[in-house]
């Protein structure tokens, strides 16, 4: 490298010592990835209010009558409806109508008038499991209530059997995780490359390097790869923290998720050089590169709100968030085990995403008729 | 005689407004040459297009005997560049700015320590060598970034406003830099509002309203316009575009 590329070596070498010296704000750029991925990964998950419940009462009666009259009259339950059967509710998961479903066995009232054993069944979205048996427990916490207030305990016998039912809702952490992976590395990156480049402009030193013989992509690449190295620690924190704290499993190749962290990596160092080179002061590139990313990569990216239920005409637009692509390959690897065969499509996005970014910045570098 | 500049007819617009006007001028080889001017009469951008961080709109310029547009690379590796505003950076050691510039400019690391150590003897901050460049005095700041931007040893060295802000003391020495730079054969193009300073230089331009208003020696300007200093010549110059 130094031999071929004196230059770039020497730039880089200076932006070590930048990345190095500042060591309040190296520790906020290693830490604030981490904190966000467990802060919000908790905050946006483990709400159990309003438990969206519904019934499968095939043969009404007056017992069932009054038991589902008690979770509508409770604060923490949302009837949402009614499904004929038990395989409708998995219908009704899917669609991330309910969280959960109480089924009634055809006569309820009647087994329980007779003090026969009268069974319940209660199926649960457990796609992420810590809310599932919350809400269980409070279903429970219904269903017992009413059984005291029939008569003595063991005069009056209510079976309730728990079925979990793993369906992906888009609300469970398994696959909030991996999306907020994808923007917090967008988030930093950006933010990284920007602030950097956008300070030597304000003061003045990009443009002795312009002026220098350092071309303008030894400019950007000498700006990215020492960013880039950070960029990686935060993504190894932000697999960890997924594995420790949240117990995401990790069914496909780690190399190959990696690998397209570090390409993702690329194409956020490359977007904030971009902003950087595009906006007049520090602050403008700041916010330039929170709106940049923020944003796009939170509700166009199918990290809260699923694609399928974004207006059709915003639908195109997602294609250029390069988080879109990030989680479908995070989601891919971590949660299906797929492999390259299915994510080079997305993969090749990526690519060629950092390839149209890194040309702009050049450009934009380039001040011949600026 | 050679000429480290050659400028003809060159010309920048931004929109309607003509920021610099066709302006022609030569500077010759080893000379300390002025480039005065109010400020908005054209002097940045002129600059500007000179050190290939501006596209002339039409007009040719020639540094170091090279094509601005055309053969930029040349004239980068030829050319020294000290801004207005403080070029070094301020979180590094005075030693890793040199290193820095040095390693820019494809000098290898022993040239890059003899040079260095060179350096910091002529302005008498060998024991500042590991100090922070952001705690030193603004002074000795600028004195340094000005001879890193020698450092590579250039053809022509273009100083915009060097001396802003520092006391007649330091001032006085930076242009005994600058004589010691342009007796080694380094042409000097300098940019200042202190007309004391432009009676050191060799030849002056003062610009006014995009054009070359005036330009010769500082006798010369004088005679020309009847004036006791040259403050008065720039005064009367000046005035109309005011």
């Amino acid at each position: 490298m130094r031999g071929r590329s004196p230059a770039l070596a020497a730039f880089m070498v200076k932006e070590f010592r930048h990345i190095l010296r500042d060591r309040q704000t190296l520790l906020i750029l290693l830490l604030l990835p981490l904190a966000q991925v467990v802060v919000f990964g908790f905050a946006l998950r483990t709400d159990v209010h309003d438990i969206r419940i519904a019934f499968v009462d095939p043969a009404p009666d007056y017992a069932t009558a009054e038991l589902r009259a008690r979770f509508a009259g409770n604060g923490e339950f949302d009837v949402v409806g009614t499904a004929p059967s038990a395989t409708a509710v998995e219908r009704i998961f899917r669609r991330g109508k309910a969280e959960l479903a109480l089924a009634f066995e055809p006569g309820f009232g009647e087994r329980l008038a007779q003090g026969a054993p009268a069974r319940l069944l209660l199926l649960s979205d457990a796609s992420d499991p810590n809310s599932s048996s919350r809400r269980e427990a409070y279903a429970r916490a219904v269903i017992s209530d009413y059984r005291d207030e029939l008569g003595p305990p063991g005069g009056v016998r209510i079976e309730t059997e728990t079925r979990m039912r793993y369906n992906p809702t888009l609300e469970s952490v398994n696959l909030f995780v991996p999306g907020l992976i994808a923007l917090v590395l967008t988030l930093v990156s950006a933010l990284m490359t920007a602030i950097s480049l956008s300070r030597e402009k304000e003061r003045g030193t990009l443009e002795i390097l312009l002026v220098s013989p350092l071309r303008p992509w030894q400019i950007i690449v000498g700006k990215m790869l020492p960013y880039l190295g950070l960029a990686f620690a935060n993504v190894v924190t932000a697999l960890l923290a997924a594995w420790v704290v949240f117990r995401v499993p990790f069914r496909g190749s780690i190399a190959l998720l990696l690998g397209a962290s570090v390409l993702y990596s690329m194409v956020g160092l490359a977007l904030g050089v971009l902003i950087a080179a595009r906006t007049p002061s520090q602050r403008a590139a700041m916010l330039g590169a929170l709106a940049g990313t923020m944003l796009p990569n939170t509700l166009l990216s199918g990290m809260i709100f699923p694609l399928s239920s974004l207006p059709e005409w915003l639908q195109p637009l997602t294609v250029i968030i390069p988080a879109r692509w990030f989680i479908v390959i995070s989601r891919g690897i971590m949660l299906k085990g797929v492999g390259i065969e299915y994510l080079w499509e997305a993969l090749a996005v990526l690519g060629v995403m950092l390839v149209v970014l890194m040309v702009a910045a050049i450009r934009s570098f380039k001040p011949r008729l600026a | 005689m050679s000429l480290a500049i050659e400028v003809q007819s060159l010309t920048r617009r931004f929109g309607d407004f003509t920021a610099v006007d066709a302006i022609t001028f030569e500077v010759r080889t080893g000379e300390v040459f002025g480039f005065l001017g109010a400020n908005g009469a054209g002097k940045t951008t002129a600059i500007k297009m000179l050190i290939g961080l501006l596209a002339p709109t039409s007009g040719q310029a020639r540094v170091a005997g090279y094509d601005v547009l055309r053969q930029a690379e040349e004239v980068r590796r030829r050319i020294g560049y000290m801004s207005q505003r403080f070029s070094l950076y301020d979180d590094l050691t005075v030693r890793e700015n040199i290193t820095l510039y040095g390693g820019i400019y494809g000098l290898g690391d022993a040239e890059i320590r003899d040079r260095g150590t060179g350096l910091l003897d002529r302005l008498e901050l060998g024991h500042a060598g590991d100090e922070r460049v952001g705690s030193l005095p603004l002074g000795w700041k600028q004195k340094l970034a000005f001879s890193v931007a020698l450092l590579h040893q250039p053809a022509v060295v273009f100083l915009d406003e060097p001396t802003g802000g520092v006391d007649p003391i330091t001032r006085r020495q930076f242009w005994e830099y600058i004589y010691a730079a342009a007796a080694r054969g380094t042409t000097v193009f300098v940019t200042t509002h202190y007309m004391d300073e432009a009676e050191y230089c060799d030849r002056i331009s003062i610009m006014v309203d995009g054009r070359i208003g005036a330009m010769g020696t500082p006798e010369e300007l004088k005679r020309q316009f009847g004036g006791e200093t040259l403050d008065e010549v720039f005064v009367r110059l000046a005035r109309p575009a005011a």
